[in-house]
């Protein structure tokens, strides 16, 4: 039996994937999650995180392709290798779901977040955060005499850093979308 | 051919079209119309249960023992919800069941109307999928996909809930081949590399074993047989699950008997020590495995099963094979003869010297009385005086669910209801009538606990009304045994609530309901008794008051590897310190 190199026993290598499943590392994984828009779709996946104890960190839905009544569900998650592919695996058997993609592992995705960042101020901070959301690449889409709506667009990273700086400069408010992602290249 | 007819009768004519001949169900506000199209039509039997949990169990026992998907029909409200526990069960076994609810009409929906009950998010997570029809031009298509469904890949219960307004709607009738299913199709057949490396495995393991389980039944008759041929060919030993049995005839010259918590410790010590693990349809579940870290160290392991999730969900394999049991087989089985038939000979002469050294400890021996009768006892009795007939068996849920599976002996598939997954009291005396109104004139057996047995025991009056002859075996020890059993090793002997106070008098409960009751207290009886019980054209309540304090064993503590099995001698010097699962 060792001709086939298999080596044996409950911690081995599988024969055919050469990831490291028994890595005990947790990391951050984003998934892409094909599905029919019907009712109770978002309630079958988001049920199934919570009733197999799953975490989710960020969620982002809405249809894509109205015709055919696809919508893409993009799900940032943590796990180990394992769980990660125990999750793809169980999301791969709900009924409407098409296709289930694990973008960290299978792809570099583009990953990009939208925000909304309510900052009330007057004088130098008031200044300091337009300043600041210019350095951001933020837009102003609400403004008064004491206060901005900022929105920007980036990784989650970018958004994390803005509200870092703009939590000292009066921040009131922040509605975050959630991630959507995309694989990088032609396919 | 498309024809406008009432949701009502849409439902009617898609369960013929499907080639459902009976349903189990209980009437209500909500499915009115669909009782008015029943009523006024001849192809379908409808069988009337006494609760809806029932109903459900019934359509397992159908399913289970005919290899067809089982249907029910319950009500809105109380009657989704008295389903859930039958719903569960069968997801957690992989039982095939389309089931119907009513619901209140759908401009009522959200307005905590009368018997309304979210049917759909409560079923969701306790069902394979579920519909709400809000429309009667799908309905029609919506059951034609629910069979669909509840059939392929891994099985399952499906539940499809009806707003009585759909019901009275007039629509359109999709034909089942009209309906589009495309958007479900799990794969079936596996990978032929990996199957060609699994047949490389078998030509040189030295102490293969298959380790067989429910996906084996599941996948149908053909499944059974190939896996035999394959296993008698190889002649390498074979043990089951609780799921799986019958699938490999317990008279088989390759049979090791089931393994896992209470199996055989033959089973059992080879999965610890073999090196090639065939799993076919099996899933892991903690019951067999007992401690994951330790579960058989030194083995390949190759796992064959239809659902993706279930490979490497408790145990990581080393071969994985995505496809349904039969098809893979048949690819196995071509290619290894293909390759010249190869098995490690000597190897496997030396894995059969240890194996029968194993037996040789006779691990299912119990002290046996003159005056009271063993449970052990009676099974040995009810098998040899019910051998060679095709016997039906379903059971309850405890000791002697297990005592049946070691003692009991099965020779063919789709012969042997028991709740597995979800292990639900209550589940074998209505299973064994679904299991009854399939095989009419069949032996059908409830190998039953008295208080397992009386969570169900509104049910007489079904078996009665419907002529169902089933024979209720309770191996009575006024006791919760398996709850008295772990009082017993792992908390000092303290029975917590673990007894049946006030239990009815069986016989003069039998005869209330037009059966007929039997009481037997002595071994010496016993067999006569057994053999009016079976004999008898009726159902039979067959109370057998069995010794009290018996356990079973062999028994893994929870928690605890294979090789640190429990036999009955090592009992008494069992100090307690195992997980409690």
């Amino acid at each position: 039996m060792a001709a086939l190199n298999i080596k044996k026993g409950a911690t081995s290598h599988s024969a055919y994937d050469l990831r490291d499943f028994h890595s005990e590392v947790e990391r951050s994984h984003t998934l892409a999650v094909v599905v029919d828009n019907e009712a109770g779709v978002l309630a079958r996946v988001i049920g199934l995180f919570s009733g197999r104890g799953y975490n989710i960190d960020s969620l982002t839905v809405a249809e894509i392709d109205h015709k055919g009544h696809r919508s893409r569900i993009t799900i940032v998650t943590r796990g180990t290798m394992a769980v990660i592919d125990q999750i793809k695996a169980q999301l791969g058997r709900i009924v409407p779901v098409h296709q289930v993609i694990d973008l960290t592992t299978e792809a570099q995705p583009v990953e990009r977040e939208l925000a909304l960042f309510k900052v009330a101020g007057t004088g130098e901070k008031r200044v300091e955060a337009l300043r600041l959301a210019d350095i951001f690449r933020a837009n102003v889409v609400d403004s008064t005499l004491e206060s901005f709506v900022f929105e920007i667009t980036g990784t989650p990273d970018k958004i994390d850093a803005f509200a870092e700086l703009m939590r000292p400069l009066g921040l009131v408010d922040v509605a975050r979308t959630g991630v959507a992602a995309l694989p990088r290249g032609a396919a | 051919m498309s024809r406008q007819m009432t949701g009502a009768d849409m439902v009617v004519q898609a369960l013929k079209d499907q080639g459902v001949e009976v349903i189990f169900g209980y009437p209500g506000g909500a499915v009115l119309p669909i009782y008015d199209a029943i009523f006024q039509q001849n192809d379908i039997r409808h069988i009337l249960v006494r609760h809806e949990q029932a109903a459900i169990h019934m359509a397992e026992g159908y399913a289970r023992s005919t290899g067809k998907p089982g249907c029910a029909l319950v009500t809105s409200g109380p009657g989704a919800t008295n389903a859930v526990t039958g719903l569960t069960d069968a997801l957690m076994d992989s039982i095939p069941l389309v089931v119907f609810s009513g619901q209140v009409p759908t401009f009522m929906i959200g307005t905590d109307g009368f018997q309304e009950a979210d049917t759909v998010g409560i079923t969701r997570p306790c069902t394979k999928h579920n519909w709400l029809v809000k429309d009667t031009d799908k309905l029609a298509e919506t059951i034609h996909q629910a069979f669909h469904v509840a059939t392929s890949g891994r099985p399952g219960p499906v539940l499809i809930d009806l707003p009585k307004d759909v019901q009275f709607a007039t629509g359109t009738y999709t034909g089942p081949k009209q309906a589009n299913t495309s958007n479900y199709q799990p794969k079936v057949k596996g990978d032929i590399e990996a199957i060609t490396k699994l047949v490389e495995l078998i030509e040189t393991a030295e102490r293969p074993i298959f380790y067989t389980g429910g996906g084996v039944v599941n996948s149908g008759p053909a499944a059974s047989q190939l896996m035999c041929e394959l296993v008698d060919a190889t002649g390498f030993p074979i043990t089951s699950t609780l799921m799986g049995l019958g699938s490999y005839p317990a008279s088989g010259k390759h049979w090791l008997g089931m393994l896992g918590m209470h199996g055989l410790y033959e089973a059992n010590l080879a999965m610890h020590d073999c090196d090639l693990m065939i799993n076919l349809g099996a899933r892991f579940d903690d019951r067999i495995t007992g401690r994951v870290s330790d579960f058989s160290p030194k083995s390949t392991k190759v796992h064959v099963d239809i659902d993706a999730s279930s490979i490497n969900k408790i145990v990581r394999v080393d071969l994985p094979i995505v496809g349904d049991v039969g098809h893979v087989l048949e690819d196995v089985l071509k290619v290894w003869k293909a390759r010249g038939r190869k098995v490690n000979k000597e190897g496997l002469a030396k894995w059969w010297a240890k194996i029968d050294g194993w037996k040789k400890v006779k691990c299912l021996a119990y002290t046996g009385s003159e005056t009271v009768i063993k449970p052990q006892y009676a099974l040995e009795r009810l098998e040899a005086l019910t051998k060679g007939r095709d016997r039906y068996i379903t059971t309850e849920v405890g000791q002697h669910q297990m005592w049946a599976a070691q003692f009991l002996g099965f020779e063919a598939p789709n012969r042997w209801m028991t709740s597995g997954g979800l292990g639900t009291m209550g589940y074998g005396f209505p299973a064994s009538i679904g299991v009854q109104i399939a095989h009419p004139d069949a032996l059908v057996i409830n190998v039953a606990g008295e208080a397992s047995w009386l969570m169900n025991m509104q049910e007489m009056g079904t078996a009665t009304q419907f002529r169902t002859p089933v024979k209720q075996f309770i191996l009575n020890n006024e006791r919760l045994g398996m709850v008295r059993q772990w009082q017993d090793l792992l908390h000092g002997g303290r029975y917590s609530q673990s007894w049946s106070e006030s239990l009815p008098d069986f016989v003069k409960l039998a005869e209330a309901f037009g059966w007929k009751g039997i009481m037997v207290s002595d071994p010496k009886d016993l067999d006569d008794a057994i053999l009016e019980m079976i004999n008898h054209d009726g159902p039979v309540l067959f109370d057998c008051l069995v010794e009290k304090h018996e356990n079973c064993f062999p028994m893994i503590p929870s928690g605890k590897p294979h090789n640190e099995m429990l036999l009955a001698a090592d009992a008494a010097a069992f100090t307690s310190g195992a997980a409690l699962v």
